[in-house]
């Protein structure tokens, strides 16, 4: 075991048998799903709840993501909901009572162009207007705060500065599911993994409960969190959603002296890199263009994805790669999340995340748990659920079309 | 990589290739006619299958044509190539 | 041949190393020799080296344990002009000077600049067959005799994987050596057959592609070669592959198993036969199955001592029994090891009978300084796994075989836990046949099969986790299943205890398997020690985790390739880029062209340069470089339909000779890219994009126009590149033209606003000259073909050089454009925006349908105080707003101490105007074209300016100067 790292604890969860009814049945055990048992209990009072998982807990997105955790998201509802998770995680490793790692290291996005630069002065100007720490640094700055990065003014995209979250960072995410895990369990729900929802019980129009391998379960409310699967489970009560399922993909290091001190990211040359704990340094790019279930991404993204790592921190050269490996994403029209009710009558999803979706776990937690418990958004998700689409409000997180004269 | 059996140029790695979405999604006839939820629903709302699906691909760096795939999301498998426009499967 | 003295653990013969070739080597500050063909790991061996770092977590001494790609413990960082972090010893082959440092799984990166190369290849064959093992030769010979085109891979140096570790064995009644050599030469002679040695599979990727990493230079030394690359990615499209990938030997799970000195026995035989190296003096060996009796009889052979074999095994079979007592070895059956005792490296071995269930009591020592272990062979399937093949517990194997293989993909030999010589040829030879024939090659000949004369093994013992010590397995802190990560069977017990179930689980909390190893040796150990803390029946049911590329590790490098520095991403420059450099150009990336961004002379100032610019721009003359903008040829009896139904205003009447400013947007309404289109003839229109949008705006023509309409008889060519485009403006641009278009009546009654000409230059030069402005002046775009592009801006600046021309770059072209109010997509879009939105809805046709019209009567598309397009001019004449400040109404508190600042819109361009002799901005602000007037807070970093709401336009509002 790590000695360096701190001990996991000796308990974590049971393993219990479904039983014939809850409260509230939330579909998928990842970060999301776990986070809103945790809110539902905490925040609610619900403690009559299952989630329940085909697979092993924690084993999808949150076990593949690049564990980056910011909030300077462009938008005021966006920004709003990612800084409300921030401040969650800035008391969670003392509230579960579990150090999962969470470094507040900062996070650099990187301008390349002076339409990336614009791009971020504004981010960085709606952000400190937003309650959102940010900073633009100059290309010196930048060198100061990060001096692996090449900041040489013959790159094929030179840096010309960067947005700075001082306040964002990363965590472990196999330890943070941990941890929510853990305090759900111990508030009573059950976590129920090798248990796949294969229909929906029906009562009329009103959604009841759930047909699953381990049989049928009661269910008042049921809750999907599954990702890139929510299409699939909505599919069989009728519901089609703005969804589209992408692989995407990321990738480690062997373990490396310290040599990386935050968090850089890079929308135009798409890499974003890390270096965690242990000492890996830890990769995503961007995602595959084509939807896919197949958890596995196209190798040239990989490929660019190195070239770029190499563009920016030419000492990574002769690092090498141990492994790969992608998600399933599940991408939205405006990359913004659904999180609310459906036209289905107790049935609510929280899906759409995207590539966003580690660093919101807490608050997609926390507003999913609201939203189940009283019937009606949270104001943070308010502005984030399915009638956008129809009336067009969209919170169009792909940034500025990155078209310029 | 995928594989992609461009129907005019023959199999070619996807880097020469851009990706169109679902096909078969027809501009609506009279768009002024529909609901904004029949509006959002052409606009915003594509099949997301596991398994066969059809979609529309391009050759970018080649002969500049769409065409329609059918491609196994749970596996990337191949299962049909169209040129746009037909329904017979080809096999270039 | 003599033994040198600097190798006192080597034979005194034997062995695939070049004895002629003595090689000086540094490890640790220690300088020590071996051999060409000695890998850095069989060369300390040779010195009598055996321990490496201590663990990274717990400072155990380790040692040796493999002779391949499997060993967890002896990790170096090679020097070189550019260190390479955390390579096994076992994988490094010897060149003379080599240096390394021992790593205690942590390695470091070297700052200093690597200047190897890396390339890569990308190539088709019908069948490629990795491993140059038994099987792998076998397939390969097989394929290759029918015709396909064969790629053999291996990650050795040479050819015959397993073989090159034997001694005794025969095929077709010879060494195997010889077949290996024969098959060599055969597969060499074969014209579509190619051998890839040092050249490891990594990854098997989507229909048929596998890369395979080539380590070419490694071998010869640190300093790179010039123009020969050190390495070399292959992308190999195979219509079939042939995994002959071998088997990896399992260790045993025993209290401080880590001593050094504990080898794998297939790797003691390794480093016997091949490398002619003595990992010790006096061995025992410890086994579940046949395959180690050959390494005892080997190290017999070599002169070591082996006083005992110990067979887990009740009732191993006879005749290798009797084989190794004849050599002198005591065989002790149903027996394993269960403690060492070392200093720290190992001085005895506990040896114990097993009860049935795996109990063991009355250990006796047995005084030895290497112990052989076998644990059982888990065949090689981490791309087989990649490529979705799923894996099923074998028991009499007590391994994970194949169970569904994945198309195009057969597996052959130890890899498809087929032990025995005879079996992997066989398999090899069918598997090469079967591959071949899928592919569409067969052989008619009857195949000349190699043979050998050995038999299967007997049943291996599945022996998962070993008793010894004290206490219960919970408490078995020093039984080691994964070394490289230092975790143990009580690691595994603890994250059971803690409630975790799925093996999936326990790996992320033990982290076994998650080393630079991916836990080749330590992960179904795992699984099998999982199973029994778990109590299930078997293996099989715990299941194995997920392969994943890459089987080894794979450098950032190589993966990047030639990508680096200017080749990241394709330089585009204009056929006037040379002349821009010449003078001094400042340069802009836009998409992927270099465009100027301002011209400075010496000791200016970008300030000082933009508005020397403009001003000559709007008083005299000044040319741009235009030739980066989008240039889409758009022909057919069609076209103007086709226009009209993607752009928001209409084109099907614009007149033959004249131009019109278009917008397109997506289907949700919302601008996605701009330009002028020009009307060339009845059939034909030329349409011009944003420089970053073309390709994007030529996709969607052709997707809307193939997938569509197909019936619209319209056909879309791109001719950026085609034309150079020279921008001539401002009020003196006419008398410009006047000596560069001789021809041509420029007056502004023959030759109005939105027209253009055909015309011959004075030089003879056929040009296109539009009168089109993005400036609000008097302009003139004079388009040519793109190679005379450089002449004809060497012939504008002569004919100007008389009012004193000035070129101008982006910065210009944006403070001009923005003094009218015209914007710029990207920069005062942001794929939010609308035509209404920015003032534009005069571009929006009312009468005719366009793609994304309906999307404007969404509720909130719809919404009349959506953001506006509006002019900003700061209180402050000389304060620049800076480009995103955002906007926020008057007496609103602009401190978050009660939350957001509730924000109205942000600034989307601000520039100082030369010609206004004031700064002034552009800006979208909700309900904007309501608040004109209104004064605005502008919070910036550390204070507050204030701006008044304006028309969008600050200069020549009416339009005056556009005629000259």
């Amino acid at each position: 075991m790590s000695h360096e790292l701190p001990e996991h604890p000796d308990w974590l969860w049971r393993n219990p048998d479904p039983k014939p009814s809850y409260d509230v049945v939330v579909v998928g055990a990842g970060g999301h799903g776990l986070a809103t048992a945790y809110y539902l209990a905490k925040n609610h009072g619900i403690t009559n709840v299952a989630v329940l998982e085909r697979g092993w807990l924690a084993g999808g997105n949150m076990a593949r993501n690049t564990t980056i955790i910011r909030s300077n998201y462009l938008w005021d509802e966006s920004a709003a909901l990612y800084e409300h998770a921030l401040k969650l995680w800035e008391v969670l490793p003392e509230e579960l009572e579990y150090d999962f790692l969470f470094s507040q290291r900062g996070v650099l996005n990187l301008a390349h162009t002076l339409q990336d630069v614009r791009e971020g002065v504004r981010r960085v100007h709606a952000n400190r207007l937003g309650g959102v720490d940010a900073e633009w640094l100059s290309t010196e700055d930048v060198k100061k705060f990060c001096p692996i990065v090449n900041t040489s003014s013959d790159a094929r995209y030179p840096v010309l500065g960067a947005t700075l979250q001082p306040r964002a960072g990363i965590a472990k995410h196999d330890h943070v599911a941990w941890a929510l895990a853990r305090k759900a369990d111990a508030y009573g729900v059950d976590l129920i993994q090798g248990c796949e929802v294969t229909g929906f019980l029906r009562d009329g129009d009103r959604v009841v409960g759930v047909e699953t391998t381990r049989g049928r379960i009661n269910a008042g409310k049921v809750a999907l969190a599954a990702a890139g699967h929510t299409s699939t489970l909505a599919a069989r009560v009728g519901l089609r959603l703005p969804i589209q399922s992408h692989p995407l993909q990321a990738l480690v290091s062997e373990l490396l002296e310290p040599v990386h001190p935050c968090v850089v990211m890079s929308n135009h040359v798409h890499v974003y890199v890390s270096q965690a704990h242990k000492g890996e340094l830890v990769m995503g790019a961007g995602i595959d263009a084509y939807p896919s279930y197949t958890r596995r991404g196209s190798v040239q993204i990989i490929e660019a994805q190195m070239a770029a790592a190499l563009e920016l921190f030419p000492l990574f050269g002769r690092a090498h790669v141990i492994r790969t490996w992608g998600g399933v994403v599940d991408v939205s029209p405006d990359a913004s999340p659904v999180v609310g009710l459906t036209p289905v009558e107790n049935l609510l999803v929280n899906c759409g995340w995207g590539t966003g979706g580690f660093k919101a776990t807490p608050a997609a937690g926390w507003v999913y748990a609201h939203t189940i418990a009283t019937g009606q958004p949270h104001p943070l998700n308010a502005p984030f659920g399915l009638e956008r689409f129809t009336t067009g409000a969209l919170i169009d997180e792909h940034g500025a079309a990155a078209v310029a004269h | 990589m995928l594989l992609i059996p461009c129907p005019w140029c023959g199999d070619r790695d996807e880097t020469e290739f851009g990706y169109g979405g679902q096909a078969h999604v027809p501009y609506p006839e009279a768009p002024e006619t529909l609901t904004d939820a029949e509006w959002a629903e052409y606009l915003f709302v594509r099949d997301n299958p596991e398994g066969p699906f059809t979609e529309q691909w391009v050759h970018t760096a080649g002969c500049r044509r769409w065409f329609t795939l059918v491609r196994d999301t749970t596996c990337n498998d191949i299962l049909a190539v169209h040129r746009t426009g037909t329904t017979n499967p080809v096999h270039p | 041949m003599t033994e040198t003295p600097a190798n006192p653990h080597r034979l005194a013969r034997g062995g695939r190393i070049d004895r002629s070739a003595s090689l000086s080597f540094t490890f640790d500050g220690t300088r020590y020799h071996g051999h060409r063909g000695d890998t850095l790991a069989s060369a300390l061996l040779a010195s009598g080296v055996r321990t490496v770092a201590p663990s990274i977590y717990r400072r155990r001494a380790r040692g040796i344990v493999a002779a391949g790609v499997e060993e967890p413990n002896a990790l170096v960082q090679l020097d070189g002009p550019c260190q390479e972090p955390m390579l096994p010893a076992t994988t490094v082959e010897l060149f003379d000077g080599l240096s390394a440092r021992s790593l205690s799984g942590k390695g470091r990166l070297d700052p200093r600049e690597d200047t190897a190369l890396y390339d890569k290849k990308y190539v088709h064959c019908d069948v490629l067959v990795i491993g140059g093992g038994p099987a792998g030769l076998a397939a390969a010979l097989a394929a290759g005799r029918s015709g396909a085109r064969v790629i053999l891979v291996d990650e050795q140096n040479e050819l015959g994987g397993s073989l090159l570790s034997s001694r005794a064995e025969r095929i077709d009644h010879a060494p195997a050596s010889d077949w290996v050599a024969s098959a060599r030469d055969e597969l060499t002679a074969l014209p579509e057959v190619r051998l890839l040695t040092r050249a490891t599979a990594v990854g098997v990727h989507d229909h048929g592609l596998v890369l395979v990493a080539e380590r070419r230079t490694d071998h010869l030394g640190s300093t790179p070669l010039p123009g020969v690359s050190r390495q070399r990615l292959w992308h190999v499209r195979a219509r079939q592959t042939v995994l002959a990938t071998g088997a990896h030997e399992r260790p045993l799970v025993f209290a401080d198993n880590d001593r050094p000195g504990v080898m794998l026995a297939h790797a003691v035989r390794t480093y016997v036969n091949r490398y002619a190296v003595l990992p010790g003096r006096r061995a025992v060996v410890v086994t579940t199955n046949d395959s180690a009796y050959a390494t005892a009889i080997d190290l017999v052979a070599a002169g070591v001592q082996v006083p005992v074999l110990v067979d887990a095994r009740p009732e191993p079979p006879p005749a290798l029994v009797a084989q190794v007592r004849a050599a002198g070895v005591e065989v002790r059956t149903g027996s394993a090891v269960v403690g060492t005792d070392g200093d720290p490296s190992l001085t005895a071995a506990w040896i114990a009978p097993l009860d049935r269930r795996g109990g063991a009591a009355d250990a006796t020592a047995v005084p030895c300084d290497l112990l052989a272990v076998s644990g059982g062979w888990n065949p090689v399937l981490h791309l087989f796994g990649q490529a979705q093949g799923t894996l099923r517990y074998d028991e009499s194997l007590a391994a994970f075989v194949p169970e569904r293989r994945p198309k195009g993909l057969v597996t052959a030999g130890a890899a498809n836990g087929t032990c025995h010589l005879a079996g992997c040829l066989d398999e090899g030879t069918a598997a090469g046949t079967e591959a071949a024939a899928r592919a569409g090659f067969t052989d008619d000949a009857p195949p000349a099969r190699p043979r050998a004369q050995d038999a299967p093994p007997a049943p291996a013992r599945a022996l998962w986790t070993i008793p010894g010590g004290a206490g219960e397995p919970p408490t078995w802190h020093t039984h080691f299943v994964d070394l490289q990560r230092d975790a143990t069977v009580a690691d595994i017990h603890r994250a059971i205890g803690a409630g975790m179930r799925s093996v999936e689980h326990i790996k992320r909390y033990t982290t076994i398997g998650t080393g630079q190893d991916q836990g080749k040796t330590g992960a179904v150990v795992a699984i099998g020690a999982i199973a029994e803390a778990l109590g299930v029946g078997s293996p099989g049911e715990v299941g194995t985790t997920t392969f994943r590329p890459p089987y080894t590790p794979v450098s950032f490098a190589l993966l990047a390739g030639r990508d680096r520095g200017h080749l990241n991403d394709p330089v585009r420059v204009t056929p006037i880029h040379d002349w821009h450099v010449a003078h001094g150009a400042a340069f802009e990336d836009v998409g992927q062209w270099k465009r100027p961004w301002y011209y400075p002379r010496p000791d200016e100032t970008m300030e000082a340069a933009v508005l020397r610019e403009c001003r000559a721009a709007r008083e005299a003359v000044a040319v741009m470089d235009a030739s980066t903008l989008g240039k889409i040829d758009i022909q057919g009896p069609d076209a103007g339909e086709f226009l009209n139904r993607l752009y928001t205003n209409a084109f099907a009447k614009l007149k033959v000779g004249s131009c019109r400013y278009g917008v397109l947007c997506k289907a949700d309404g919302m601008v996605f890219d701009d330009g002028v289109v020009m009307r060339l003839a009845p059939d034909r229109y030329l349409a011009t994009t944003t420089t970053s949008g073309a390709a994007a705006v030529l996709e969607w023509m052709e997707m809307w126009l193939q997938t569509e309409w197909p019936d619209l008889r319209v056909h879309c060519t791109s001719v950026t590149e085609q034309w150079a485009t020279v921008a001539v403006v401002g009020p003196k641009s006419r008398a410009v033209l006047a000596h560069l278009a001789p021809d041509l009546d420029l007056s502004a009654e023959a030759f109005a606003f939105m027209d253009f000409r055909e015309t011959r230059l004075a030089d003879g030069v056929p040009a296109r000259i539009a009168r089109v402005s993005f400036s609000g002046e008097l302009a003139f775009e004079i388009n040519v073909a793109s190679w005379h592009g450089r002449a004809v801006w060497d012939a504008v600046m002569a004919a100007g050089a008389a009012y004193d021309i000035t070129p101008y770059g982006t910065e210009t072209m944006h403070v001009l454009r923005a003094e009218k109010g015209f914007i710029i997509v990207g920069q005062d879009t942001d794929g939010t925006v609308t035509p209404e939105d920015l003032g534009m809805g005069w571009v929006v046709s009312k009468r005719k349908e366009f793609v994304g019209k309906r999307s404007y009567r969404r509720p909130d598309t719809a919404r009349p105080d959506r953001k506006h397009l509006v002019g900003l001019l700061p209180d402050d004449p000389t304060e620049l707003l800076p480009e995103g400040a955002q906007l926020v109404a008057d007496g609103v508190p602009t401190t978050t101490e009660s939350g957001p600042v509730p924000m109205l819109g942000h600034v989307t361009s601000s520039y100082r105007s030369a010609v206004l002799g004031h700064t002034f901005a552009l800006a979208l602000v909700k309900d904007g074209r309501n608040r004109l007037g209104q004064s605005l807070q502008v919070p910036l970093v550390g204070r507050t300016v204030r701006a008044t709401v304006t028309e969008p336009v600050f200069y020549d509002k009416e339009g005056t100067r556009r005629d000259g």
